[in-house]
This record gives C-alpha cells, sequence and structure tokens, in this order.
C-alpha cells in the first residue's frame, strides 16, 4: 500500500469530521523501517576478490618495509656481565652498591656497516618493570610542571615522597630511580666523538611537562651512609640545574611499557664508516644484578619507520601470502564445488516434504 | 469492620475516608530520589557496578581514576531515572485529567460543578447520559420510570452488553427535588476487588417512607469507570471513592516482564561474572607470588616486606577486580533500553499496522519486550471480537420451506424475498415481524434523528436490524407499547408478558397485543432443538431443521423462529399463573419455567435465522502464516463449544474431517473427565506420528476437574497437542490455562480483546490487546494493542523478529567488546609483573564504553537481515527466533573466542611494533587502542546485513569522532595524553600496524563467515542468496515469488525420484547442528518436529484452498 495514496484517501474521508484528529503515524522512510539500504552480500566473488587485493596490496608494503627494516644499521654491545670483574651473584651487588669501588671498564666494537649521523645511542634494559603497578604511578606531574610552590606536591609519589619531612622534588620512584651509566666515545685514532645530549626529549615534554625547577631533597644527592640508607637509587640530579633542562631524566620519565626497552642516551652527529672500530668508556653505576635484569648500549640508525624491526615486514608478507593462498583455495572449492546458491531447496522445512511424501507412499 | 455512609450529610460521615482524587503514579515529588535510587539498586548488576566504583575510590587498588566507572554509572542512573520520571509523569497527567473532570455534586442542599477528586463518601451525585461514573455510587434515582438506568460495565468487565441497575425500593419514585433533600445511612463492607458483591444495607432517615432496612445489591450499584447509558439522568450517593473503588483496588501495576532474551544475558552475564572471579582469583595468587619472588629483587619498587599492612595479600586481587569490572558491560542495559524503545516506537509509527476504519495505531505499551515477540511459540486467543468483528450481521434464513439468500449469500439483497414481502405472504410477514419484535431491543433516536438500537444482546440487534432493511422498522418502544413501521403502515402493539431467554430454556417468547385487531400473539425465537420440539407435531419441518444443520455448518449461528395465535381466555387464564409465579419468592426462576412451558407449545415454526459473527478481515490467512511460522494456536472462549468450533474451523484453527481432527475431552464428573482426557491422550500419542492436525476441545467445566484432578494428564496433552479449543471459560480459567502453557516452557503470546482477558494478558509472556468494540480494558492492560487480529502477524513476524535479530547481536556484542578491551588489560598485566596496571587511561576506557563502541551498534535498529516480504512469505523462518539460534551458550562462546582472539591481535601486534625504542606507555597505549576502535568499524559491519544512510552514518561517523575527540584531548596540557595522538598519527609504523590488526583481526573471522554462509548455510542465509538473486535476476523487487511456492510448484517430480538431491539434502543439513544447546531446551522434547507443522504442504495447501473458499 503506498502510503501516498492512503494519505489522499484518508483527506477526502476526513473532511466532515474534521474537529477529530486522526491517529494515524506520519509517514517517514525512518519510521517506516524503509530507508533505502544496501545487502551486500559474501558472494564467492567478492570475498575471493577481496582477499586477492588484500594479498596485492600487503605483500608489495611487506616488503618495503622489511627492506626499510634492513637498511638500519645497528650495534648492540651488552655490557651486563662483561662490564664487571669476575664475581659471584652477591659479590656483583655488594659491588655495584658500593659508592668508592671503580666501575669503568672498556670496550671496542667494530662497525660492520657504513652509518650515517645521526647515528642514535640508545640504553637498552631487559626484565625492568617501568610499567609497575607501584613504579609508574610513583611521580607527581604537578611537581614536575614546577607551578608556584609546585614542590611541595608529592601526593602519588610514595614511597619516595619525603625524607626526614621535607619534600623531595622531584619526587617519586621513577625520578630516583634513574639511569646513571654513562659513556664515552673515542674512534680508533683516539679523538673523542661528541655524544649530542641536547634535544634526546621530546619537545612537548621539555616544553610543557616539565618546568622551572630545580633538585631538592633529592636522595641521590645525599650522602647515603649518612641517611643510613642501605640501598642505593639512581643518578644525582645537580642542584641547580632546573629539570626541563635536565633531558636523561625527562627520557627517563617517559615510562615505557614492556619491560624491555631502549632509551636514547644521545646522538653521535658524524658519520661511521664500514669496518671503522669504536671504543667505548662505560662507566657501569646502575644496579641491575639483584633482578637479574640486562644492561645493552645499543648504536643504530634511523628510518621513515624508526629503528631495526622486522616484525612488520614480516607480518605484512605472511599476511598478504596467507590471503592469497585463502582466496586461491576459496576459488579451487567454488570452482570445483560450485554452490547453487539461494535454492530454497535447502530450507529445511522444504525438505521436510519430500520425506514425508516418501513415508507417505 | 463496616463503613456507614450518611448520605447526604458531610458532618455525620467521618472523614477518615480518602477524597476521590486517584492515583496511578509510581513516586511523589519528594521520594522519587530516594525511592527510585532504590529500586535501582535492588538489582544485582547495579549494587555490583556500585560495589566497583567504591572500591575505585581507595586510590591504593584502582588500576584508573574512578571517574572510569562513576561517570558511567552516573550516566546510567540519570537515563533509568529519567525514564521513570517520564512514565511516571504520563500517568500523573492521566490522573489528573480524571481528577479533574467535573461532576455535578449536591453540596449543601445545592448542586454544584466541582471536579472528580473533591467528591467526599456520602455526597450525592447527578449523572447524564453518556457520563463516566467518578466513583462507586449506590444509585438512588434515575429519569426513567421504574428506577432502572442503564451501565455500560465494559470498562470494568468487558461485557459491552447493557446492564440494568435498579433503584433500591425505598427510594423509587423519588423526585429529583426530593432527592436534593434525601437522608440516609448507608451499612457496606469495608472497599474490596469484587466486582460482583456487594451485601450493603440503606435506611433512610425520616421523612422518608421507610425506616426498615433495605438490602442492597451490586444491582443497585453504579461503579466506577461504567458509563451511563440510555439515560437522562441518574443520581446517587457515593460509598467508595479514590483508590478505595472496586476498580482502583482491582488495578496495582502489574510485575515487569522479562524476555526471554533478558533471561538469556542475566544468564550469561552470571556466567562472565563467574569467569571473572576464577581470573581475578588467578591473576591475584600469580600477582602475589609474584611480589613475593621477584617484587623484593626490584629495588626500584621498593616493596617493602617486613612492615607491609595486613591487607597487603588482597590489594592485587582486589586490582584486578577493578581491572576486570570491564568485563561486564556497564553501557548494555542503557543501550538495550534504548534500543528496546526505538523498537516500541516502530511499532507505534508503522502504518502497515494502523487501521483506518477505527483511526487506531498500534501501541507498545510495554517498551521493553518487543524481542520475545519473536520468541513467541503459543498464541491463546480469544475468540468474539478478536477473531470476529464481535458485528452480528443477519445473513440467511429459511421460511416456509423456502430458503433465502442461498445464491448471494445474503438474504436482505434476495429480491425473491423482498417480493415475498411486497406481496404479503403471511408466513414471511410473520417471520419479519418476530425479528423485529421477539426481543429487549430499544430504539433510540440520536439527534439528527437517525434511528439507533440498543440490545443486551448482539443477534437481537442483528435481527431488528435486518427486520429494518426488510422494512419491517422497530420504531419505539415505551413502557409497554411497541411501534413497528411496515412499508409505510404503523403498527401498534402492547406487549403483554416477556419470557425471558434463560439458559436452561434457550428461548425467549414476547406476548403481544396488536392493538387494531386486538389479537393476542406469541412470539418465540430460540435454539433450534428447543423450538423443535415445542412446535405443532403436525407441521413439516424437515427442510428447516435440514437448512439449521447447512447453516450452522458453514459457521453461522442459528435460530428458530415461531408464533402462536392466542385467544383471550387462553391468556388470561395463563397470565395468572404467570404472575403467581413471579411473584413467588422461592425457587422462581424454576417455577416460571414451568408456567412458561404451558403456554409455548403447540407453536408453528415459521423458519430459521442465521447470523454471521463476520471473522476479521485476514484472521484465517493470519493464522495459516502463523501456524506456518510454528505457532500453535489456543482458542479460550467463554462461548458455547459448537460456536467455538465453527469459528476454529472456519480460520484454519483446525482442517475439517479428514485432514483434522477433534478430540472432545467432557464429563460432568471426575471420573468421566479423567477416563475421556486418557482417551483423547491414547489417541494423540498413537497419531503424533501421523501428519494429521488434531485438536482437543475442552469446555470449562471439564476443564475445571481436569485441572484439579489429573493436572499432569492435562499437562501432557497440552503438550501433545498443537490446538486447543477452550470453551465455556471463566477469565482466571483463561490465566490459568496461560499459566500452564508457561510452566510447560514455552514463550506465550494472549490475544484479547475485553475485560475478561485481563487476566490471561498479564499473565503472559507477552499480551496483545484488540483495542475493538469492547472498550479498551484489554488494550490498556496489555503489552501491545492492535486495532485489528491481522496485525498480529506482522507484530510478531517483522517487528517481533527483527527486535530478537537486533537484540540478539547488540547484547553479544556488548559483551564483546568489553571482554576484548579486558583481556588486553589481562595480557598487559603478564609484561607488567602482574601489579594490575592499566593500559589504557581512564579516559579512553570511559568513552570506549559509553561512545565509541555504543554508538556504532546502536545503527542495528535500522538493520534488516531479510526483507519483509520475504519473510511474510517463509513464516517458518520464524524457528530459528523461537529456539534462540541468535543468542545462546553456544553463539555466546563465538563471541568470547573472538573477543580472545581480537585482544591477542591487538596485543602481541602493538607490542612487537611498538618494541624497544618505541616502547612508551601513552603511545602504545593509543596504539592498541586505535586497533580495538578500528576493529570494532569492521565488527559490526561484518554482523550487520543491510546498511543504510543511518549504519554508515554511525559507524563512519564514530571513527571520525574518535579521532577528534582524541586530538581534542591530546591538546590538553595537563593531561597525560598530551600530543600523543600528534606524534603516533604522524608515525607511519602506527598506521602500518592499525592496518595489520584489521586484517589479522577481520580475514579469519570473514573467511570462516564466508565458509558458513555459503557452504555451511542457514536458512537465513539461503534465504538472503534467495533475496540477492531474484532482486538481481529481475530489476524489480516487488516481484519476488515466493521460494517456498516455487518449490511447492516442482516438489513432486523431485520427491519421488531424485535420491540425489535428497543426499545433499542430508549433508547439507543447515545449521540445525548452530547450537546444541537449542535443543536442550525442551527438557528432552524433539524440537526439531516441534517447530514445523508435521506437514506443511498438505496443510498449506489445503488451508490455502480452504480459505479461497471462504
Amino acid at each position: 500500500m503506498s502510503a501516498n495514496g492512503a494519505s489522499t484517501s484518508d483527506s477526502g474521508v476526513a473532511i466532515p469530521p474534521a474537529k477529530k484528529e486522526s491517529k494515524k503515524p506520519k509517514y517517514s522512510k525512518f519510521t517506516q523501517q524503509e530507508l533505502p539500504a544496501c545487502k551486500p552480500l559474501l558472494t564467492p566473488g567478492w570475498v575471493i576478490a577481496t582477499f586477492v587485493v588484500v594479498g596485492i596490496i600487503f605483500i608489495p608494503i611487506g616488503a618495503v618495509t622489511l627492506l626499510a627494516s634492513n637498511g638500519v644499521v645497528e650495534i648492540v654491545h651488552d655490557y651486563e656481565n662483561s662490564c664487571l670483574p669476575n664475581l659471584s651473584r652477591d659479590q656483583r651487588i655488594t659491588h655495584i652498591q658500593n659508592p668508592t669501588t671503580n666501575k669503568t671498564c672498556q670496550a671496542t666494537l667494530a662497525v660492520i656497516k657504513d652509518m650515517d649521523a645521526p647515528i642514535y645511542v640508545y640504553y637498552q634494559l631487559d626484565n625492568f618493570y617501568q610499567n609497575h603497578r607501584r613504579y609508574v604511578k610513583s611521580r607527581n606531574d604537578k611537581q614536575l610542571r614546577g607551578d608556584n610552590g609546585a614542590a611541595n606536591e608529592t601526593t602519588g609519589c610514595k614511597p619516595e615522597a619525603t625524607i626526614n619531612g621535607l619534600p623531595i622534588a622531584p619526587c617519586g620512584l621513577i625520578a630516583w630511580s634513574l639511569f646513571n651509566d654513562t659513556y664515552g666515545f673515542t674512534d680508533n685514532t683516539g679523538n673523542s666523538l661528541n655524544v649530542n645530549k641536547k634535544g634526546i626529549a621530546w619537545k612537548s615534554d621539555r616544553e610543557d611537562k616539565f618546568g622551572k625547577i630545580t633538585p631538592q631533597n633529592f636522595v641521590n644527592n645525599m650522602n647515603s651512609s649518612a641517611l643510613g640508607i642501605e640501598i642505593i637509587g639512581g643518578k644525582a640530579l645537580p642542584e641547580n640545574v632546573p629539570l626541563d633542562e635536565d633531558e636523561d631524566l625527562i627520557v627517563w620519565m617517559r615510562t615505557a611499557a614492556l619491560p624491555t626497552f631502549r632509551k636514547l642516551y644521545g646522538k653521535i652527529e658524524t658519520d661511521l664508516k664500514k669496518d671503522q672500530s669504536l671504543n667505548i668508556q662505560i662507566e657501569n653505576n646502575y644496579n641491575t644484578y639483584t633482578f637479574g635484569g640486562g644492561k645493552k648500549l645499543v648504536l643504530s640508525t634511523t628510518s621513515w619507520l624508526g629503528g631495526k624491526n622486522n616484525f612488520l615486514g614480516i607480518a605484512y608478507l605472511t599476511v598478504g601470502i596467507l590471503c592469497m593462498f585463502l582466496a586461491f583455495v576459496f576459488f579451487l572449492v567454488h570452482f570445483r564445488n560450485p554452490r547453487p546458491l539461494g535454492d530454497p531447496s535447502y530450507l529445511s522445512w522444504n525438505r521436510k516434504i519430500p520425506s514425508a511424501a516418501n513415508s507417505s507412499h | 469492620m463496616k463503613r456507614f455512609v450518611y448520605v447526604n450529610d458531610s458532618d455525620l460521615t467521618p472523614s477518615i475516608y480518602c477524597n476521590n482524587r486517584i492515583s496511578n503514579t509510581k513516586y511523589t515529588l519528594f521520594n522519587f530520589i530516594p525511592k527510585n535510587l532504590w529500586e535501582q539498586f535492588s538489582r544485582f548488576m547495579n549494587k555490583y557496578f556500585l560495589l566497583i566504583a567504591c572500591l575505585q575510590l581507595w586510590p591504593l587498588i584502582t588500576p584508573v581514576s574512578p571517574a572510569s566507572t562513576w561517570g558511567p554509572l552516573i550516566l546510567i542512573f540519570a537515563v533509568s531515572a529519567t525514564k521513570e520520571a517520564w512514565d511516571d509523569h504520563g500517568r500523573y497527567l492521566l490522573d489528573k485529567k480524571a481528577n479533574e473532570r467535573s461532576v455535578w455534586v449536591l453540596k449543601k442542599g445545592i448542586k454544584t460543578r466541582t471536579q472528580a477528586q473533591d467528591i467526599q463518601v456520602g455526597d450525592i451525585l447527578w449523572l447524564r447520559d453518556q457520563d463516566e461514573v467518578p466513583c462507586d455510587m449506590v444509585l438512588l434515582g434515575t429519569s426513567e420510570p421504574g428506577g432502572i438506568c442503564y451501565v455500560e460495565t465494559a470498562a470494568m468487565d468487558g461485557e459491552t452488553d447493557l446492564k440494568t441497575r435498579v433503584v433500591p425500593p425505598p427510594c423509587i419514585g423519588l423526585t429529583s427535588d426530593l432527592l436534593h433533600k434525601i437522608k440516609g445511612v448507608i451499612e457496606c463492607p469495608q472497599p474490596d476487588k469484587d466486582i460482583r458483591r456487594f451485601d450493603a444495607n440503606l435506611r433512610l432517615f425520616p421523612p422518608f417512607i421507610d425506616n426498615d432496612f433495605c438490602s442492597l445489591t451490586i444491582n443497585n450499584t453504579l461503579l466506577q469507570s461504567c458509563y451511563l447509558r440510555n439515560t437522562e439522568w441518574a443520581c446517587g450517593v457515593a460509598v467508595y471513592t479514590g483508590n478505595e473503588t472496586k476498580l482502583g483496588l482491582s488495578k496495582g501495576l502489574p510485575e515487569p516482564k522479562l524476555t526471554a532474551v533478558d533471561h538469556m544475558i542475566d544468564t550469561l552475564t552470571g556466567a562472565i561474572f563467574v569467569f571473572q572471579i576464577v581470573v581475578v582469583v588467578i591473576l591475584g595468587v600469580a600477582g602475589n607470588m609474584w611480589r613475593l619472588s621477584e617484587g623484593q629483587k626490584i629495588w626500584y619498587v621498593k616493596y617493602n616486606l617486613t612492615s607491609s599492612p595486613w591487607y597487603e595479600f588482597l590489594v592485587i586481587p582486589l586490582r584486578f577486580e577493578l581491572l576486570c569490572s570491564i568485563m561486564i558491560p556497564i553501557s548494555i542495559k542503557v543501550s538495550l533500553d534504548l534500543v528496546k524503545s526505538v523498537y516500541s516506537k516502530f511499532i507505534d509509527w508503522d502504518l502497515q499496522m494502523y487501521d483506518e476504519s477505527t483511526d487506531t495505531p498500534a501501541v507498545a505499551t510495554n517498551t521493553a519486550i518487543s524481542e520475545d515477540l519473536g520468541q513467541v511459540e503459543y498464541i491463546l486467543t480469544d475468540k468474539t471480537g478478536t477473531l470476529t468483528e464481535n458485528i452480528m450481521v443477519f445473513k440467511r434464513c429459511c421460511i416456509n420451506r423456502v430458503c433465502y439468500g442461498d445464491a448471494t449469500g445474503d438474504a436482505l439483497t434476495d429480491t425473491q424475498l423482498t417480493r415475498a414481502l411486497q406481496e404479503h405472504v403471511p408466513e414471511v410477514v410473520k417471520f419479519v415481524k418476530v425479528m423485529a419484535m421477539c426481543n429487549t431491543v430499544v430504539p433510540a433516536r440520536s439527534g439528527n434523528g437517525a434511528l439507533s438500537y440498543k440490545a443486551q444482546s448482539q443477534d437481537e440487534e442483528a435481527l431488528v436490524q435486518a427486520a429494518s432493511r426488510l422494512h419491517m422498522k422497530l420504531i419505539s418502544r415505551t413502557g409497554s407499547r411497541l411501534e413497528l413501521d411496515f412499508l409505510g403502515d404503523t403498527l401498534h402493539y402492547e406487549i403483554l408478558d416477556v419470557l425471558e431467554f434463560t439458559s436452561d430454556r434457550k428461548r425467549m417468547s414476547v406476548i403481544v397485543r396488536e392493538l387494531k385487531s386486538r389479537k393476542i400473539k406469541m412470539l418465540t425465537k430460540g435454539a433450534d432443538e428447543t423450538i423443535l420440539s415445542i412446535v405443532n407435531p403436525e407441521q413439516q419441518c424437515r427442510v428447516i431443521s435440514e437448512a439449521v444443520e447447512h447453516y450452522s455448518q458453514v459457521g453461522l449461528r442459528t435460530m428458530c423462529v415461531a408464533w402462536r395465535d392466542l385467544d383471550d381466555e387462553e391468556y388470561s387464564r395463563w397470565s395468572v399463573k404467570f404472575k403467581e409465579a413471579n411473584s413467588s419468592v422461592t425457587d422462581r426462576e424454576w417455577k416460571v419455567a414451568e408456567v412458561c412451558q404451558l403456554i409455548e407449545t403447540n407453536l408453528e415454526l415459521l423458519g430459521a435465522t442465521a447470523i454471521e459473527d463476520k471473522l476479521q478481515e485476514g484472521v484465517p490467512e493470519t493464522i495459516r502464516t502463523l501456524r506456518k511460522a510454528g505457532i500453535n494456536f489456543w482458542m479460550l472462549t467463554g462461548d458455547k463449544q459448537s460456536t467455538a468450533i465453527q469459528i476454529a474451523l472456519s480460520c484454519n484453527f483446525v482442517l475439517p474431517e479428514p485432514e483434522g481432527q477433534l478430540l472432545h475431552v467432557q464429563g460432568r464428573t471426575q471420573q468421566e473427565v479423567q477416563t475421556s482426557l486418557e482417551r483423547v491422550l491414547r489417541t494423540l500419542r498413537i497419531s503424533s506420528t501421523e501428519p494429521k492436525d488434531i485438536a482437543f476441545v475442552i469446555d470449562g467445566w471439564a476443564l475445571e476437574l481436569a485441572l484439579h484432578y489429573n493436572k499432569q494428564a492435562f499437562e501432557e496433552l497440552a503438550m501433545l497437542s498443537k490446538t486447543a479449543i477452550c470453551c465455556r471459560v471463566t477469565p482466571s480459567q483463561k490465566a490459568q490455562l496461560v499459566q500452564l502453557v508457561k510452566n510447560c516452557d514455552y514463550r506465550t503470546l494472549a490475544i484479547g480483546d475485553g475485560g475478561n482477558d485481563v487476566k490471561m494478558i498479564q499473565e503472559a509472556h507477552v499480551g496483545v490487546g484488540i483495542s475493538g468494540r469492547e472498550g479498551l480494558q484489554a488494550a490498556r492492560a496489555a503489552d501491545f494493542s492492535l486495532g485489528k487480529f491481522r496485525f498480529l502477524e506482522r507484530l510478531i513476524l517483522i517487528h517481533g523478529r527483527y527486535s530478537y535479530n537486533r537484540t540478539a547481536f547488540l547484547s553479544q556484542y556488548s559483551v564483546y567488546k568489553s571482554l576484548l578491551i579486558c583481556f588486553i588489560q589481562i595480557f598487559f598485566s603478564f609484561v607488567s609483573g602482574v601489579s594490575g596496571t592499566s593500559l589504557f587511561n581512564s579516559f579512553s576506557l570511559m568513552a570506549y564504553n559509553v561512545v565509541y563502541t555504543s554508538i556504532p551498534v546502536m545503527t542495528v535498529v535500522q538493520d534488516k537481515d531479510l526483507k519483509e516480504e520475504t519473510v511474510l512469505q517463509n513464516p517458518e523462518i520464524l524457528y530459528i527466533c523461537q529456539a534462540g539460534r541468535l543468542i545462546n551458550p553456544s553463539t555466546f562462546a563465538g563471541w568470547f573466542g573472538r573477543s580472545l582472539y581480537h585482544a591477542a591481535v591487538v596485543f602481541l601486534i602493538t607490542i612487537h611494533v611498538y618494541a624497544n625504542e618505541k616502547s612508551e606507555m601513552e603511545e602504545m597505549a593509543m596504539v592498541a587502542f586505535s586497533g580495538c576502535i578500528w576493529l570494532q568499524a569492521f565488527v559490526v559491519p561484518l554482523e550487520m546485513n543491510a546498511f543504510t544512510s543511518v549504519q554508515i552514518l554511525g559507524i563512519v561517523g564514530n571513527l571520525v569522532l574518535f579521532y577528534v575527540v582524541n586530538f581534542a584531548v591530546s591538546m590538553l596540557k595537563w593531561g597525560g595524553m598530551y600530543t600523543i595522538m600528534d606524534r603516533i598519527c604522524r608515525q607511519p609504523a602506527y598506521w602500518l600496524a592499525v592496518t595489520l590488526i584489521v586484517v589479522m583481526g577481520m580475514g579469519p573471522v570473514f573467511a570462516l563467515k564466508y565458509f558458513r554462509f555459503v557452504y555451511r548455510p542457514n536458512a537465513i542465509n539461503v534465504l538472503q542468496h534467495y533475496e540477492h538473486m531474484t532482486a538481481s535476476a529481475n530489476a524489480n523487487p516487488a516481484s519476488v515469488e515466493s521460494p517456498l511456492r516455487s518449490f511447492e510448484k516442482g516438489s513432486m517430480p523431485l520427491s519421488l525420484n531424485s535420491p540425489s538431491k535428497a543426499e545433499l539434502g542430508s549433508v547439507y543439513e543447515p545449521l540445525l547442528c548452530d547450537s546444541p544447546s537449542s535443543s536442550l531446551k525442551r527438557g528432552g522434547l524433539n524440537y526439531s518436529t516441534d517447530f514445523i507443522p508435521s506437514s506443511p504442504s498438505k496443510f498449506t495447501l489445503s488451508a490455502y484452498a480452504r480459505s479461497k473458499n471462504n
């Protein structure tokens, strides 16, 4: 019944008893659930075509991504164990916790491929839970922004909020456990390579998240034996440098989501040639020994995708190939065994009829 | 306790009685907030969420900000409270309208116009014709001589005939002036809800004549909500007012109904709750173990193991409890409430369910149970007014061995009959005179002079109407005078006696004297068997009895008409006896009947009438379609057995022999009923394999005995028999039968139109009221009200089915998306030292539930898996809904698995792409979060079937909204997400990761769906393909031919010799195995034979042929 026809006939009749308003619902496509709709169906043609198209797009992307990742040159030096005298586990811990022991060590790395500047220097920590619930929340962003009087703001910083009743700035476990190994680089001629530590933190962090607040009552700056504190934390912060200039801290405070992570240490702004050797001086201060962590020094160039990571390339290639394969299988199945779609004889109530007819015969 | 009502004396009547203010509202302005909160918190889910929200206030354990739970919780409460307030406001407005209606009340001796709510007990009220009675009152005076008045009690008990109410004897004859001064006392019981009882006494004070007690009955009352009819005025005293009236006490908010889907959702939510507890316990134990073994080694976390508080071991499990609390989607109730109200709006708006003739649209009063319509398995229907029009029309007659109206089917247009009348053929004229006079019909002239008839019985009205069309017009009946107009001549009669109809006598007679000739005649009409036994034995009545037989076979209500001339002497002799019998105190009815029999002998049989209670338009077709859809029909009627069976036959309830068979359960004693029941059961058990259409018939008396003594046997009978006809049943028996079917775990729908159906409508899972001629009471009590029975087809097959499909998707999707985000959190806890860190920030979590995953899926309200025409042509498709194929533990397991898989895909891809130097919390969270949102943009369309602009807008708009909102949030300096969106959107890795998530997540789902769709199609898929093919084959989709019918045409050769096809059939069993649990639902009943009539083709074809013949 067309709604137009109905409404005209209605108005034709409705003139004599016009005082009574009709309760007839108003017509609209929405209210009658008659909005035009497209009804795509999972027909073999469409499905096979979709899989083929996805495959065709994914395989080249995978290849390009893999190429980009392979173009990245990466030197990884694990110094967790090599940078210590040969000691037992317990001795290592006492060694690393003793502030007076000499912790420097040397290593030589070979550059296997040309590396173009800037070369990023990362430190990698393994099995370090920056994402631990107690750790990740133990900071105070207000304090770090350094607004007026923010130095006293230490909520959420427990158990590193106050010392002897005085507020710590920057407070919290994250700042307290700041990574404090240092690296020095010299090339094979003995010239030291400059590591640029400016601009390693996010610009937005430097400008907006951290402010002009200088460290005060910072535990790592104090003489730990005087305080009677057993374990030391991480790096000490220079008393007169505001936090927004301490980019190591800013980088560290961007907590990592996974227990294995790399953080930017600095940038070497000269190219390194193939087969060049690189001397590094490491000051191995940071205690990863109690929890069996790992420490690595990483030198890496970068591509449009970032650092070396084959995952995307391989995943794209695999998915692309799988899609093609599925398309092929579907095509074969469809070709071998074409289904007459939409045949009502597949309906169960229709199929009952022949069986009933047979049984009655 | 008694109540003393002092008539017209406000000083004496104690003021403890409430005034006449009726109130149906649930809340007042002051108790709304506490009462509503209390009600909301009585639900388990809300208590749970409140507990979670409170736990979140403890900063030590909360993984996210409390706002992420408080926000949605408050929103949900606000939405529910607003809805309640809105509904209550609606009730308030209705009450207000009723309360402020003005009535004439006697105040201090003066008739004044006051609002109905100001009526006090003891006030004297005046009502005019057509007025609604504002409260329960005792009649004191009327305009009619003899102190009678007519009321229509349809709103109360659903009976449309006019009832007579009489003024108590002491007040008879009081004039209006005297009534102003009347004083007295009525002693009546405390208010109760029995509308058939009023045992009270009245005593008038002097100077009024009688100072003895006069007993009052219900016949002396006017009850609230009745209408005064055919009476100029009536006057009475208020005895029960406000909510204490008999109607006020018998209403009361019915229990809220829960749908089968609601129950399923509750069950599944319970399962998730258990799962959540298990997860929390496991993770809590693991977390504590990790804390004890690894925790002390990771010095940078500074676990203090020596001085930790005693509850330390609880902290991690509680954190996980909070983290996992999102598993149970907080938004599901609000989303469901919202879409359900849209479903009900669609019902209200549906033009195809609008009845043009009565200007009634369909109304969904209960907005929460639309999807139950799609799961209906039993329809229990009233007969009169529901299946039939409740319009009696005189159709045929047989006079003096001539049957009129055979050719055209209508005697009124039969020229033979009109010619016979013109020629004054004596038998014919006599016949028509009886039709016009032998009744209690009152003709009434309305303002414009048109004549209308007021009758207690629809049959009488039909006969008088027919007589007037045959030029024998009943013009007036005043007192004992009666005027007829026959072809322009006016005939005057005096009514001497009326020998009333009783169900024992099954006949009525009128004795009249023609004023011109002074001759006395007796006119009789009645059931054929009684009349035929009292006619003159010399008369040949074979032709007429054959005609009667024939008429009743075609479903007409028959009556025989007879005549007798009396001489004055005989009459006066008899008249004395009659008066004597009438004034006797004991056994009056029996004595009167005895006397009547003396004169009702030796009648001259004139003929037989046949009246049709027309079936409503489309009833047989509707019932046929719905039976094809696997719905079983029971007819529950107060009417007599033969009529019920005739109607049942004519509207496809049962097929006539030999395809159908009626089994009678009868008996007057317990023993008889039991034997009969057992015999019927035996027959049913034997024939249950045969493709035969079997129904049982039972009457109210036998039913009472069966339900009392043989309940088990009767239940078995109810399970075995798909069709039943129950006649002469009372309203409470109707409700009992609904209860019985409900107890057998079937979804029931009760449909009726009168007040006598209210109980069963409220009892059934779904109650449907026909807003018909028997008032609106059923429609008011019902969950849905329709203008005509035939709209039921659309209500069930279209609205019910779509609602079920949509709710099934929406509810399972809501759980899926909550599980998805929760699983990611759980996975993340394994790489964060099982410490209960939340990967996502509070804002994202809140927005995810409330916005991003709620908006797109809401557009499912426009989704249609099949076109309406396809569904109507293949009603069998409803079995998928009835069997609960779309939401059950196994489909739910599918969604559960999908969420697990998707969570794994999102998590693994994110942590691998964002590894090493990119491993930053906020960035990685955003990547994973975007992955989830993008996945949703594909999951939702994959599960939808038809995309209208609404859906496309919802899905695409949601994605746009996601980026807009997050970019906005990324601009906030103090927020954790500052600049994050800027950064990641610039990274190719982000877009590559999201694309990979989508393809990896959707690829297998898509492939699996395709495979099932093409190689394991269920019935819906087959029909979707069919629709697709026909749409592309011929550009005009309107001409889709039913696949069923096309199959029927080609089925014969195929069924006989096509074994290959049959083999195919068994291999490609459609998704009957879709849900192993659904077959368990019936507790061992073989369901596959249950939802399809055992012989659909035969049934369909023959039923179709029958309906054509009709």
